[in-house]
């Protein structure tokens, strides 16, 4: 399984590095949902500040959508599960391999946001460790739970409006969780940030223990 | 030894159409079977069944002595299907595709071992490194019957695997079949250009409206009489 | 179940639905929420079937996704209660928001089970989209029992995330709406309760019967198909031989 994921990633990733399409074409689109926002909110009032958190994960999620949405479209166009099931591989560790992609693509775009919301919303960041491990937490989960969708989408023909559909209210906890985090560690509330990253981490147990499960009957579904 | 394939009165449905209305064929290890048949005829559900890529609704199908109806997934690191799609990564150079094809099989590409089975296709050299995207149709033809010979399959599902090669690249892919054979190795060759593949097969069966009607015996031109079929 | 029982249990059903609204009809003003205390007759109990009928449907998705029980009738069921989910749950927020406007001054509040339930409404409708999209009939089931599942993991997180979420940004507006309601509310809201889970049980029934027509419609079709399909090969029965 693990042999196999690795696979799988290593071979998506070195797409990514030949095709670069996350980088070229999802990133900006990420900064420019974060400048979009400002002309939105108008920031002389704090507005932006304030709500920084909040649309940092707004632009994270959105992103992943597109994250998701190219991991399956890699796997020749429109036979994704054909080219997935003849080679052989372990379903579960298809899964794991390409949440893993999703998931360090991800990772690399929030550093790049990060650094956004430092530039445009003149944000300060406090507690490192908490930005941190929040983040690396949400993006599991994200990651998993977007990979599971998009299996299930991937070999349907209204795939690119279904997938939204299915996946934005599936995360809408991480979306919730994950802000409530960083407006700790922006300084933003006085909460306790750490309780938020423990729901996080049992929604990325739930998805990926889910997605090991249930990969394999989605491949196999036809 | 368990028959390569072995269906019985097999059904398979795609959506509500029956597709498969209940096949029987038995293919042996080393035997080289031609399927023909007016479009529409089944053929290629046929062999995406074999493959395990669409469920047998009802009857018996076993390939390489495993029972699709209760496990089809277990059988795919051994058999190589060559269908209509070519299954390759676009963004990913040749040499990458065949490499992770025959991982994903569960084979080490070591490269001498690559380079041989590149070689066998004259992918090597100048194509070696380039990017499918760049290729020709039929150069990606070529790319997919690489990476299906390097997986070493036990059975070949071949569908008009001729369409859209060059006459160079058709008498490789014929040669390669036959030495399959010869190894023992089993194909399943889905054809309209019956004379080309014919002149390969051992023996040939004619589908129509889902299922095999007639077996006829080789061609003449057949390269050797037809394997035992046990 | 026979369509005679069926009928009884509609009847059923709608006398109690009936009943329901003429004792919330009757009940008191109260000083604060004047004629919208009435509501409670009818809110609490179409929330209470909508959870109801939202398990049901996760529970029908695990019976088809575990091997030893599946069935073509568990993935009927799942599709069926999930229909009159998304519509008791869009009542219940079109009733909650309606006792709100007056009671809160404004439409939406993002109360702790208002949020949930509307995150349940969402996770419905695209699993009912999901349904929708034709193809094979196995493989639509496999995809929605999944799905559902999913959408079932999820709610005690949601659960979890909306109650933190709420308590840090407002104190707990309901709790104080719910102050001291007498004996003719309660009743009221008790018969409502059985009512409305009656009123479930009658939809699911007849929901599920016109599924299972459409499958039967589908099976039968199968031999007119398998057999129209062996008919293509009559031209070409004769064994060819290969040129």
């Amino acid at each position: 399984m693990f042999r196999d994921a690795a696979l799988v990633a290593g071979k998506d990733l070195r797409i990514e590095a030949r095709s670069r399409v996350a980088m070229n074409q999802v990133a900006p689109f990420a900064v420019l949902v974060l400048i979009l926002f400002a002309f939105a909110l108008d920031p002389d009032h704090g507005v932006l500040v304030k709500a920084a958190a909040g649309l940092y994960w707004v632009a994270v999620l959105f992103s992943s959508l597109l994250a998701v949405q190219r991991s399956f479209a890699v796997e020749a166009a429109d036979s994704a599960r054909d080219g997935l099931r003849l080679s052989g591989l372990d379903p579960a560790g298809i899964f794991l391999g390409k949440a893993g992609a999703v998931a360090a693509q991800l990772l690399a775009l929030e550093v790049l946001l990060g650094v956004g919301i430092v530039a445009f919303y003149d944000t300060r960041l406090h507690g490192a460790a908490l930005l941190i491990a929040t983040a690396i937490v949400a993006t599991i989960g994200l990651a998993a739970a977007g990979t599971v969708y998009g299996i299930l989408a991937a070999g349907l023909r209204v795939r690119e409006t279904l997938l939204p559909l299915l996946v934005l209210p599936a995360v809408a906890p991480v979306l919730l969780a994950a802000t409530r985090a960083w407006e700790v560690a922006l300084g933003q509330s006085a909460d306790n940030g750490w309780r938020w990253v423990q729901l996080l981490g049992v929604f990325a147990v739930v998805y990926v223990a889910f997605g090991v499960l249930a990969f394999g009957p989605l491949m196999e579904e036809s | 030894m368990p028959l390569a394939v072995r269906f019985r009165a097999a059904v398979s449905l795609l959506g509500r159409f029956p597709a498969l209305a209940g096949v029987d064929l038995d293919v042996g290890m080393g035997e080289v079977v031609l399927v023909q048949g007016p479009n529409g005829a089944g053929k290629t559900t046929l062999l995406r069944a074999c493959a395990g890529l669409v469920a047998v609704a009802s009857g018996e199908a076993s390939v390489l002595g495993h029972d699709l109806t209760r496990d089809r997934r277990a059988v795919r690191r051994r058999i190589g299907l060559l269908g209509h799609a070519t299954f390759l990564y676009d963004d990913l150079t040749v040499a990458d595709n065949v490499r992770f094809a025959v991982r994903a099989a569960g084979g080490s590409a070591s490269g001498p071992e690559l380079d041989a089975a590149l070689a066998r296709l004259q992918l090597d050299g100048r194509l070696r490194d380039v990017v499918v995207a760049r290729l020709s149709a039929g150069q990606r033809r070529r790319v997919a019957v690489a990476a299906l010979v390097a997986r070493r399959p036990e059975l070949w599902l071949l569908d008009e695997p001729h369409a859209g090669l060059d006459a160079d690249g058709r008498n490789l892919l014929d040669a390669l079949v036959v030495a399959a054979a010869a190894d023992g190795a089993a194909v399943v060759v889905a054809s309209h250009e019956v004379e080309r593949a014919g002149a390969i097969a051992h023996r040939a069966v004619t589908m129509a409206g889902g299922q095999i009607h007639a077996a006829s015996p080789g061609p003449p031109a057949a390269a050797r009489e037809p394997a035992s079929v046990s | 179940m026979t369509r005679r029982a069926t009928n009884i249990l509609g009847l059923v059903a709608l006398a109690l639905v009936g009943t329901t609204i003429g004792m919330g009809l009757a009940l008191p003003r109260t000083v604060e929420q004047h004629e919208y205390s009435r509501m409670i007759a009818i809110h609490p109990p179409l929330a209470w079937a909508s959870y109801v009928s939202f398990g049901v449907t996760a529970l029908a998705s695990a019976l088809y996704l575990w091997p030893r029980t599946r069935s073509r009738f568990w993935d009927l069921v799942a599709g069926a209660s999930a229909e009159i989910s998304a519509v008791f749950t869009a009542l219940t927020l079109v009733t909650g928001s309606i006792w709100g406007r007056p009671t809160w001054g404004v439409w939406w509040v993002w109360d702790a089970r208002l949020t949930l339930t509307a995150l349940m409404l969402a996770l419905l409708l695209g699993y009912l989209a999901l349904r929708r999209v034709p193809g094979d009939i196995g493989a639509r089931g496999k995809r929605s029992a999944v799905v559902a599942l999913a959408s079932a993991l999820v709610i005690p997180i949601d659960h979890f995330a909306v109650d933190w979420w709420t308590t840090l940004h407002q104190d707990s507006s309901i709790e104080r709406a719910k102050d001291t309601l007498g004996g003719p509310f309660v009743a009221a809201m008790l018969v409502g309760f059985v009512a409305f889970t009656v009123l479930y049980a009658w939809l699911l029934v007849l929901r599920f019967r016109v599924e299972q027509l459409e499958d039967r419609y589908e099976v039968e079709g199968l031999d007119v198909a398998l057999a129209a399909r062996r008919a293509e090969a009559l031209p070409l029965r004769e064994p060819e031989v290969v040129a």
